[in-house]
Parts: C-alpha cells; sequence; structure tokens
C-alpha cells in the first residue's frame, strides 16, 4: 500500500512540475528564465582560459561572456564598420592588429574609428597561404582578422582553434567559420544626413545581431558610427535623427532585383 | 678627452701640425671631373656648353659648387673674376660669363680626401680629419723622426706633391686652433712655424671672428673688443662669469690655451662579405646555403667591431654578367638569418627565375655574392633592455617569418597621407623599411589642405581598383555629367557588379576634383557621388570621363 502511495506521489509531483513550466510559459518572467538560463550557460563556456580582452563597450553587452575572449573565434558577417568596431577596444588597449587578406580595409576609416595605425600589420594578398599566414601571425599578434578564400578543412580549422587557445590570440573572420564563438551580422541601416542630390553620409544607425551557439541572439541598436565618428548604442528616448533619408518601401521593384544589403 | 686629462694637464696645448688644402671641394670637383663619369652628381646649369664630364678639365677654368641655390666654393679663377662665396647662381654668372657651375656634393669632398689621408698617413700616423681637406696631425713624434718640424712638414707638403695636389700648407703651433690659422696665414712660405708658447702672440693681430662664435663676435665687437689679442687680455674669470663655459672655451683659444688633443682616427675596417661560387650556382636554395656561413662570418665581423648594422647592400652576379644590387632595411638590426633571407628575396624578386615565382631555379647562374655594411651603428644602442621590448621583437620575429614565407613587401603597415583620392592617401609600407622612406617617395603631408577631401565618416571599405558601376534614371538612360557639372538626370537605379540593379534611397554629388589641370597628360576629372540603396548600403561612386565607377563602400 505505502508503496503505491510513494509512486503516486511521485507522479503528482511530477505532474506539479509541469504543470509549473506550463505556467510559466505563458507568464512574462519566461523571458527573464531564459535570459537568466543563457547566462549560466555562457558562464559555462567550452574553454578554459575565459580571459576577455577589452571591447568597445557598445559592442561588448551584446558578446557572450561581456566581450572578445582570448583564443576564440568570431565571425562578422561582412561590415567592415563592424569589423573596426570590433578591434577598435583591444587596439586602444595597446593590442596589436593583423589584418589578412582584406586587401580592401580602410586605412582611413580605421585610424578614425580608433584603430591605432602604429600597431596595425597588414597581409593584403596571402595567396594560397593564408591559414598559415593566419596561425603564424596569431602566434605573435592578439586580435587576427582573417578571410578565407575557400573553406578551410575541419582539421586545419582544429588545428588553427588549438593554436589560438595556447597563444591566447582573438580571431575575427569575416564570413562564415564553422566553430565559432559568435557570428555578429548587421542590419537595418539608415543613413542620416544625406538626401536627394543634398547633404552626405554623416551617420549611421544599424541594428548588430550576435547568435551564439548558447543563447538567444543578442541585438541591439547602434551608430555605427555617429555623426562624431564614435560607435555608441542609440538613446532609444532620443528625439529621431533629422534629415532620416526615404527607404526603399517607396521604390516598389521586382523582388528578384533586390540583393541583400552588403 | 679622457685620454689626455691622464696624459698630460689639460691646459697644457699639444703640439700639433695641421695640413690645409685650400678650395678642398674644388679640388675634389675637378679631379672627379678628371676621373670622368658619375664621380660628380648632376651638372648643374653648365653654361660653357662644352663640358660634359669626360673632357679633362684644365685647373684654371672658373669653376663654382652650388648649395642651395648660393655658391658654396669657386676657384681661384673664378674669384679673380669676383665671385665670391654666398653669391646666387645668376650673380656669379653675371660677374663671370664662363663660369662652369656643378652642384656640390659633400659625399665626393670625403671621397676625395681619402687617398690623400691614406698618403699622410704613409708618412707620419695618426690624422685627425678637421673636415674634407683640413686636417691634423701630432707634431712631436714626427718632428723628432724625421728631425725638426719644418722638415716633417716638407716630408709631408712632399708626400700631397707627388699625388698633384699643389698648393697645400702646413701650419705648426700649439694646438690645433693656432695651428689651423698659421697654416691659413697668408704669405709665400707654405709652411709656417709658430714657436712654443707663441701662440697668443701670433694669434693677438687677428679679428674675434675666428673664433667661430658668431654671436659672441658680434657682441665682442661692439663692447670694442676687435682683436684675439684685445680678448685674451680680459681674465678669464671675468669672461667666464659673463659668457660661461663656452665663452671660456674660446676666451683659452684666443690666449694660444688650446687643450683639445688630436684624436687620430680609426682607419675603418673592411666589413663586406664576398663569396664566389664555382661552379656558378642555378639554384637559390644552393645559394643561400652557400652564402650562410660567410653570412655568420659577416655578423660576427660587425659584432667584434662593436657595431651593428641597419642596412646592407646586396649585390649578386650572374653568370650572363648581370649585376643586381639593392638596399635593404632593417627596423632593428641584423641578424645572420636576416642577411641569408635578405639574399633570398633578392634573388626570388630579382626577376632572375625561370618561369613560376616560387619555383627555385634560376635563369642564369650566380657566380658571386657580396654583401656591404651600408649603414652601422654602435652595438650599445641596439641592446635590447631588460623589460618592455620582448614584446615588439616577437612580433618583428613573427613577421619576418611571414615575410619569408611570402615576400618582402607582402607585410605592410599603413600610415595616411596627403591626397584626393581614397587609395592615394593610404600609404602602405613594407614591414621593415622605414615610414620616412614613404613620405619622401610618395606621400605628401596630410595636415595641408586638400579641397576634394571626402567629409567624415571615411568608407570602411575602399578597393583596391575602382569597380565598373552603372547609375540610371527613371528612364533607364545612364546618367552623365555636362561641361558645367549638371547632371543630366536623377539617379534612380544603380549597380555595381553589373548584375543586380538597386534603387537610389538617397544620393548626394556631384563633388568634382580636377587634378593636375596643369599637365594635359596627367589631368583627370571624376566626380565623386554618395549613394544610399534601399537596403541601407552607402556606396562611393566615381564618375570618370563618362564612366561610372565604384570607388568606396561605407559598410
Amino acid at each position: 500500500m505505502s508503496v503505491a502511495i510513494d509512486i503516486f506521489e511521485c507522479m503528482f509531483e511530477y505532474e506539479g512540475m509541469a504543470s509549473a513550466a506550463a505556467i510559466l510559459d505563458d507568464s512574462p518572467t519566461r523571458a527573464t528564465v531564459d535570459e537568466l538560463q543563457a547566462r549560466i550557460r555562457s558562464m559555462q563556456t567550452t574553454t578554459l582560459d575565459t580571459r576577455t580582452i577589452p571591447t568597445h563597450p557598445a559592442i561588448a553587452r551584446l558578446l557572450p561572456g561581456g566581450g572578445l575572449k582570448e583564443g576564440a573565434t568570431y565571425s562578422v558577417d561582412n561590415s567592415a564598420t563592424l569589423l573596426m568596431a570590433l578591434l577598435a577596444g583591444p587596439s586602444a588597449a595597446g593590442s596589436w592588429c593583423g589584418v589578412i587578406g582584406v586587401p580592401e580595409f580602410g586605412v582611413e576609416a580605421a585610424q578614425h574609428f580608433g584603430i591605432d595605425l602604429e600597431r596595425l600589420v597588414l597581409v593584403p594578398h596571402p595567396g594560397e597561404h593564408w591559414l598559415g599566414v593566419t596561425a603564424a601571425i596569431a602566434d605573435v599578434i592578439s586580435v587576427v582578422v582573417t578571410r578565407p578564400p575557400k573553406r578551410a578543412s575541419d582539421s586545419s580549422v582544429a588545428r588553427l582553434s588549438a593554436r589560438l587557445r595556447q597563444r591566447g590570440a582573438t580571431l575575427i573572420v569575416l564570413g562564415p567559420w564553422p566553430q565559432s564563438e559568435a557570428m555578429l551580422s548587421l542590419s537595418d541601416s539608415r543613413w542620416s544626413g544625406i538626401g536627394q542630390g543634398n547633404g552626405h553620409l554623416s551617420a549611421r544607425q544599424a541594428t548588430v545581431t550576435v547568435s551564439s551557439r548558447m543563447g538567444r541572439p543578442q541585438s541591439a541598436r547602434l551608430w555605427l558610427p555617429d555623426p562624431h565618428e564614435q560607435f555608441r548604442e542609440v538613446d532609444r528616448f532620443a528625439q529621431p535623427e533629422p534629415g532620416s533619408p526615404r527607404q526603399g518601401s517607396s521604390f516598389p521593384e521586382p523582388a528578384h532585383l533586390h540583393e541583400a544589403a552588403g | 678627452m679622457r685620454r689626455t686629462s691622464s696624459l698630460a694637464s689639460p691646459s697644457a696645448p699639444m703640439r700639433t701640425m695641421v695640413l690645409w688644402c685650400p678650395d678642398w671641394p674644388i679640388t675634389a670637383a675637378l679631379r672627379g671631373l678628371a676621373a670622368g663619369g658619375p664621380a660628380v652628381g648632376g651638372l648643374a646649369t653648365g653654361t660653357s656648353g662644352a663640358g660634359t664630364g669626360h673632357d679633362p678639365v684644365a685647373v684654371d677654368v672658373p669653376l663654382a659648387l652650388i648649395e642651395a641655390g648660393q655658391v658654396f666654393a669657386c676657384s681661384a679663377s673664378a674669384r679673380s673674376e669676383g665671385v665670391r662665396r654666398g653669391h646666387r647662381v645668376r650673380e656669379a654668372q653675371a660677374r663671370c660669363p664662363g663660369l662652369r657651375v656643378l652642384d656640390y656634393d659633400r659625399a665626393l669632398d670625403i671621397r676625395a680626401f681619402e687617398p690623400v689621408l691614406d698618403a699622410i698617413e704613409e708618412t707620419m700616423p695618426g690624422a685627425q680629419v678637421v673636415r674634407p681637406g683640413t686636417c691634423a696631425v701630432r707634431a712631436r713624434g714626427p718632428a723628432r723622426y724625421y728631425g725638426g718640424e719644418e722638415e716633417a712638414a716638407l716630408w709631408l707638403l712632399d708626400a700631397l706633391d707627388a699625388l698633384g695636389i699643389h698648393g697645400s700648407r702646413v701650419g705648426i703651433a700649439d694646438g690645433p686652433f693656432t695651428a689651423e690659422h698659421a697654416a691659413r696665414t697668408p704669405q709665400r712660405q707654405r709652411i709656417r712655424i709658430v714657436p712654443e708658447g707663441g701662440s697668443s702672440e701670433f694669434l693677438a693681430g687677428m679679428p674675434v671672428g675666428l673664433l667661430g662664435e658668431h654671436a659672441l663676435a658680434t657682441l665682442l665687437r661692439r663692447l670694442g673688443i676687435r682683436t684675439l689679442g684685445d680678448f685674451a687680455r680680459l681674465q678669464p674669470q671675468d669672461v667666464e662669469a659673463r659668457f660661461g663655459d663656452a665663452g671660456a672655451r674660446v676666451h683659452a683659444l684666443a690666449r694660444g690655451l688650446d687643450s683639445r688633443p688630436v684624436v687620430p682616427r680609426v682607419v675603418p675596417e673592411e666589413l663586406d662579405s664576398v663569396v664566389g661560387f664555382e661552379p656558378p650556382l642555378d639554384r637559390i636554395d644552393q645559394v643561400t646555403f652557400g652564402f650562410r656561413a660567410s653570412a655568420d662570418r659577416f655578423i660576427d665581423q660587425l659584432v667584434q667591431a662593436r657595431l651593428v648594422c641597419t642596412s646592407i647592400r646586396i649585390e649578386v652576379d650572374s653568370e650572363s654578367g648581370e649585376l643586381s644590387e639593392r638596399t635593404w632595411l632593417h627596423p632593428r638590426s641584423f641578424t645572420a638569418a636576416d642577411v641569408v633571407d635578405r639574399v633570398r628575396w633578392q634573388l626570388q624578386g630579382s626577376g632572375s627565375i625561370a618561369g613560376n615565382p616560387f619555383g627555385s631555379g634560376l635563369s642564369s647562374a650566380i657566380t658571386r655574392v657580396r654583401v656591404v655594411p651600408e649603414s652601422v651603428d654602435a652595438i650599445g644602442n641596439h641592446e635590447q633592455g631588460l623589460w618592455g621590448t620582448g614584446h615588439d621583437e616577437r612580433i618583428h620575429h613573427g613577421l619576418s617569418r611571414v615575410q619569408s614565407m611570402l615576400g618582402h613587401g607582402a607585410v605592410v603597415t599603413a600610415a595616411i597621407g596627403g591626397g584626393r583620392t581614397l587609395l592615394d592617401r593610404q600609404n602602405l609600407v613594407a614591414w621593415g623599411d622605414p615610414t620616412e622612406l614613404a613620405t619622401t617617395e610618395r606621400a605628401r603631408p596630410d595636415a595641408l589642405p586638400w579641397p576634394g577631401q571626402l567629409p567624415t565618416p571615411s568608407p570602411g571599405t575602399v578597393f583596391e581598383a575602382l569597380r565598373p558601376a552603372m547609375v540610371i534614371d527613371a528612364a533607364g538612360v545612364a546618367i552623365d555629367l555636362d561641361l558645367r557639372g549638371v547632371l543630366s538626370g536623377t539617379p534612380a537605379r544603380f549597380s555595381t557588379d553589373g548584375r543586380t540593379l538597386r534603387p537610389v534611397a538617397a544620393w548626394a554629388g556631384p563633388w568634382t576634383n580636377d587634378e593636375r589641370w596643369w599637365d594635359a597628360d596627367t589631368f583627370r576629372r571624376a566626380s565623386r557621388f554618395q549613394v544610399v540603396d534601399d537596403a541601407g548600403a552607402a556606396w562611393l561612386l566615381v564618375l570618370d570621363s563618362h564612366l561610372w565607377w565604384a570607388e568606396a563602400r561605407y559598410d
């Protein structure tokens, strides 16, 4: 008899748990729970050494772990400004930066965005040796940017990751990368200061989305850059910026002519 | 200084013999001309049209050397026509229409003095070069050896006459200052000996301007002190109190108490390293391997001389008679491995490789490799500190490794210079090359106002080469700009990849740049536009002679 009662009790407890979860599912606290779980997961990182390097505060908030990590790989979806925003923090803190295989890297913009050109090394055309060059430079330089001309084999990716962890270098890949800590992308750009034949580009607001293996994608609306060539978060309660351009909705175009924003 | 103070009290002047070759720059230039060819740098405005440098020039040709648009030195015949040092070129030519004008080349001066110095050192040891054309020797030893100071001076003059340098003069006195002015005394005798202790008497009548301190000399003249004798009569304590250490030093000179010693020059050692290959080698790895031991020796020699090398010249002779020569610079100092690397890079880059650039075969076999240190520095200046320099050293090694994989120019650092196009503004300098090189060769200063400069923010992506683009108006007609800078329509759609047309959400421009309008060959007029598409991607487009190009992207 007592055994049967025990079983029933267990069943009731189980039931109770399930119903509690069901209640939570609908309540607004669900988002908070998710966020807390994401934080717990991001604390349980895959690497042993979880030291972060100085990162620009506007972006650090979005990244898992609250900043760029030593030995980790991040991939950036083809936005040079976003890449420079990532480099600006470490460079201002005295790190060397290496940019491999990006011949069109705008050096002047980099300087304006706070990257120290004295500590910037470029290898514009590594050619076939891009992986070897990336590894050699990651040995000595703490933040390395590379753009793979083709997909790297899994074994070479694993070797490079091991080397990065050992050296404590941070790799930023332009384009997809199989083992990236987080993927940063830019969407919904709005330029201000430019009109129909008048003005000039002066500032941009864009949504930066960071999707990582753990937790939900984080996104925020950032000035990339603001009128003073700084990166910062958009103040939600500020007045909408004057002279914002008309957006594409006024141009009904066949869908096949559209292309993803570069 | 320290050496003499241990030998003798610093106030006791040393008997010094000074040899002076008058108008040495002219002598050097004439000898360079007589030798023919490249010894003399570019002929400036030669007025006597006949001279090309190969014909032997008579000694009495009126000749002037020009530095910074002014006469630096002139020959005796030019001087007799009224040409003086400091004249402008036009003025000198007006006074002496037959004047031959050359650029002054300091290196030539020094180079031409080298054989003279060798001849002097054969006659008597330990010469100190005061400046090219003037050198000082301790007089005591030679005087004892040749049996008298005058006798020694005659030997010295004979040695110079044997070299074909006439008109040189010798002065012997206490200290180099008095001896030099003794040599420069205008008189028929070519030797002037001031007896021991007679320096102050000898100098007494000379003007204070000889002291070489322009400001002090002016002040002394205004104080009524016009000769060195007047100056010497002042009390040393008073002079020191009024004019400080520098004043006290020249006061000692005026009193004939020149305590400066003669420091004999150190004969420079041969630090070159040459390897000949017999039979000639036709593979890069063979050559570099053959040179490796020699590179070690080369660096060892430098270290023994307590020097490090910051720039080397590598000469490679090939069997077909070609000579490839290049100077390599190093941000710190060369090690043996660095030298071997540079030899390999030069072989790879010299164009002597048959076929593929990554191959190791050479089109013509190498017979000889020579490495010459171009600029050296004391080893003490390059010693690593205990802390703080380790990081950069590590980075340098890592980047050098990449350079040895990809070539010298593959790893670059960037600097922003002046210019109108975005590509002009960024100067890429190979790792290890000094950035000054870039500023002299290509870059223009950024601080100048550059009309037509882009407003900030700068684009993050600057294409290495302009990409073809297209901009059309609503009717599908390509947009163009007329000569007055008026657009033919309103941009409605544009394409930067040749495939997809995107709508123009916002645009600005044109901003027209006229570059080099004074030169028909390099004249360029281009108009820039900023264009934003419906997805928020912004482009910098250029309209250059009816063609659209994409210069950069704001992304």
